[in-house]
């Protein structure tokens, strides 16, 4: 069995997001990134499905300039096979787009399954798996804490609102990652080594005929609103009165 | 312009979250319809009926949706899509699963976690864990959208005159999607955490799952939910669903109450828009002060038990 992983490069997650006095964005110029820790978790899920010998192959996708490299690089020392480069002008920002990509991707390639991660640390947007599972009119499971393949089947349990929900899949499917579905391993030199020989694809998303600027548009992006500066409180009692005249207001 | 609102309900009752949905639907402007999607769901739909500001409930109650799956519910919004400028739902897991897949079949980007709307095409939402406020605006002839339903006041629950309009079937059915089993963690009769006016949360510093008793017999003064950081989730001491930050739940409650959490950035993203903030940490250097209206800097283990004697 063939596995499609999706991976967005992103700043890095413990790097605090600084917005642009220009409200043009979030600085990203001269800022360290990382494959997105979602990401990380879904390539981390398929080198060991592959290690169980129930996967074959682990192939890695990505979609950006030409720096999404650096991060397919990490994939494949993570132990992927081989990886793809779906070549932009610039960093997507429609998550519409990246689907139709990853679905012209998935019908070349004939995944039975393709793993991305719930959502990306930057944009927060929660919706390209859900989008490629559409697209493909294939089954879709989303914020999985454990996969299990059966045959032709996933049993996937999902994260839900209220505790785990367990379904089942009939492959192929889309199923994306949450943080406890595995604990990503970090790479040994000798793995970094080697994926430099991996071979990663490069491919132009011009040919596809995909419309990459999707249909919205940022406007800006402004700092979150200032709290007012709070105050320490003295004693246990002190604090006691303010939670008992605040949970009063209710 | 008409606004297609996707109800949400559990054990019988309309879920609270619709209620902002509706009150971000009021805010986009024009008439807005209701649709109650489930198994026997007489009683959300009756409830449905009451709310001011819809103008239809539409329902699909069916054997189909006893458990409904984003791949039966998609086809289903996509087939009513036409009449509808927009479509919206909670960002909960069940909405953030669900919309994308519509939108992706109506070829438009879905705009998710709203948390203001400006005019009908543009809205606010969070980015880099709510570190940036964006402003969006869509050009999809159908704007799909999930709510952060914490950002929007609910309309009241009653005052409306909407009329009933069941849908008929056959529904799409999948058959590669098979629900098997769910199972709730969550301890009976406490607030849900989402829409609790007082939450009462833990971190790493509770040490352990048996101390977070604490957390509970004071959220039971407070009529509080409990929730809990990422890391005191990963140490194994509460589920999952108790989690509060950016890849957990956001909440917004009147007041939210830090015990033992440092106030990391992803934490943060989950709390930051609640109405009062207290932090007891006994790390004074602790990040969580910096965006508490009240901190105490004590060891919790001596600060609880007397909260919770005071309180009582």
């Amino acid at each position: 069995m063939k596995i499609m992983v999706a991976i967005k490069r992103v700043l890095d997650p413990n790097i605090k997001a600084q917005v642009r006095p220009d409200g043009s964005g979030i600085e990203l110029s001269n800022r360290k990134m990382a494959m997105n820790p979602f990401c990380e978790i879904a390539v981390e899920e398929a080198v060991r499905l592959k290690e169980q010998g129930v996967a074959s192959e682990v192939l890695v996708v990505s979609v950006g300039d030409a720096a999404v490299q650096e991060q397919l690089r990490s994939a494949l020392a993570l132990g992927a096979d081989r990886a793809i480069h779906l070549q932009t002008p610039a960093p997507l920002s429609s998550s519409l787009a990246v689907a139709k990509l990853l679905k012209i991707i998935a019908e070349r390639e004939r995944p039975q399954l393709i793993l991305l991660g719930k959502q990306s640390i930057d944009s927060d947007n929660y919706q390209t798996g859900q989008m490629l599972a559409g697209l493909l009119d294939w089954p879709q499971a989303t914020a999985a804490s454990a996969i299990a393949l059966q045959g032709e089947e996933a049993i996937v349990t999902c994260e839900v609102d209220s505790g785990l929900r367990t379904l089942q899949l009939r492959l192929p499917a889309v199923i994306t990652s949450d943080l406890r579905l595995n604990t990503p391993r970090y790479p040994a030199l000798p793995s970094i080594m080697k994926a430099r020989q991996k071979p990663l694809e490069v491919l132009s998303a011009d040919v596809t005929g995909v419309a990459l600027a999707g249909t919205q548009r940022q406007l800006s992006v402004t700092p979150p609103a200032a709290r007012k500066p709070g105050r320490r409180v003295s004693s246990v009692a002190e604090l006691a009165g303010l939670i008992r005249s605040l949970s009063e207001e209710n | 312009m008409a606004n297609l609102v996707l109800g949400g309900h559990q054990d019988g009752r309309l879920s609270p979250a619709t209620l902002r949905v509706l009150a971000a639907a009021r805010a986009i402007g024009g008439e807005s319809d209701l649709l109650i999607v489930g198994n026997e769901i007489t009683p959300p739909i009756a409830e449905a009926l009451t709310l001011p500001g819809v103008r239809h409930v539409l329902s699909a109650d069916d054997e189909t949706f006893r458990h409904p799956l984003a791949e039966d519910v998609a086809p289903l919004l996509v087939s009513l899509a036409p009449g509808y400028s927009h479509i919206l739902a909670d960002a909960s897991a069940d909405g953030k699963s669900l919309l994308p897949r519509v939108a992706a079949l109506l070829d438009v980007d879905a705009v998710t976690g709203v948390s203001g709307v400006i005019d009908a095409s543009t809205f606010k939402r969070p980015v880099y864990a709510g570190n940036g406020i964006a402003v969006v605006q869509s050009q999809a002839a159908v704007k799909v959208l999930t709510v952060m339903s914490s950002a929007f006041t609910p309309v009241a629950r009653e005052g409306g005159l909407a009329s009933h309009q069941p849908l008929s079937g056959p529904f799409h059915r999948t058959e590669r999607t098979r629900w098997l089993s769910e199972r709730s963690a969550s301890p009976e009769g406490r607030p849900e955490l989402t829409t609790a006016s007082v939450v009462i949360a833990g971190g790493r510093g509770m040490k352990s799952g048996e101390n977070f008793s604490l957390l509970y017999q004071l959220a039971d003064k407070l009529g509080a939910a409990v929730g809990a950081s990422r890391a005191a989730v990963d140490a194994g001491f509460v589920a999952n669903e108790l989690q509060v930050g950016q890849t957990g739940k956001v909440v917004a409650p009147v007041l939210y109450i830090a015990v033992g959490i440092s106030g990391a950035i992803q934490h943060l993203a989950g709390m930051r828009d609640s109405g009062t903030i207290v932090a007891i940490n006994n790390d004074p250097d602790a990040p969580i002060f910096a965006v508490a209206d009240y901190a105490l800097e004590a060891d919790l283990f001596d600060a609880l038990p007397e909260l919770i004697r005071l309180l009582s």
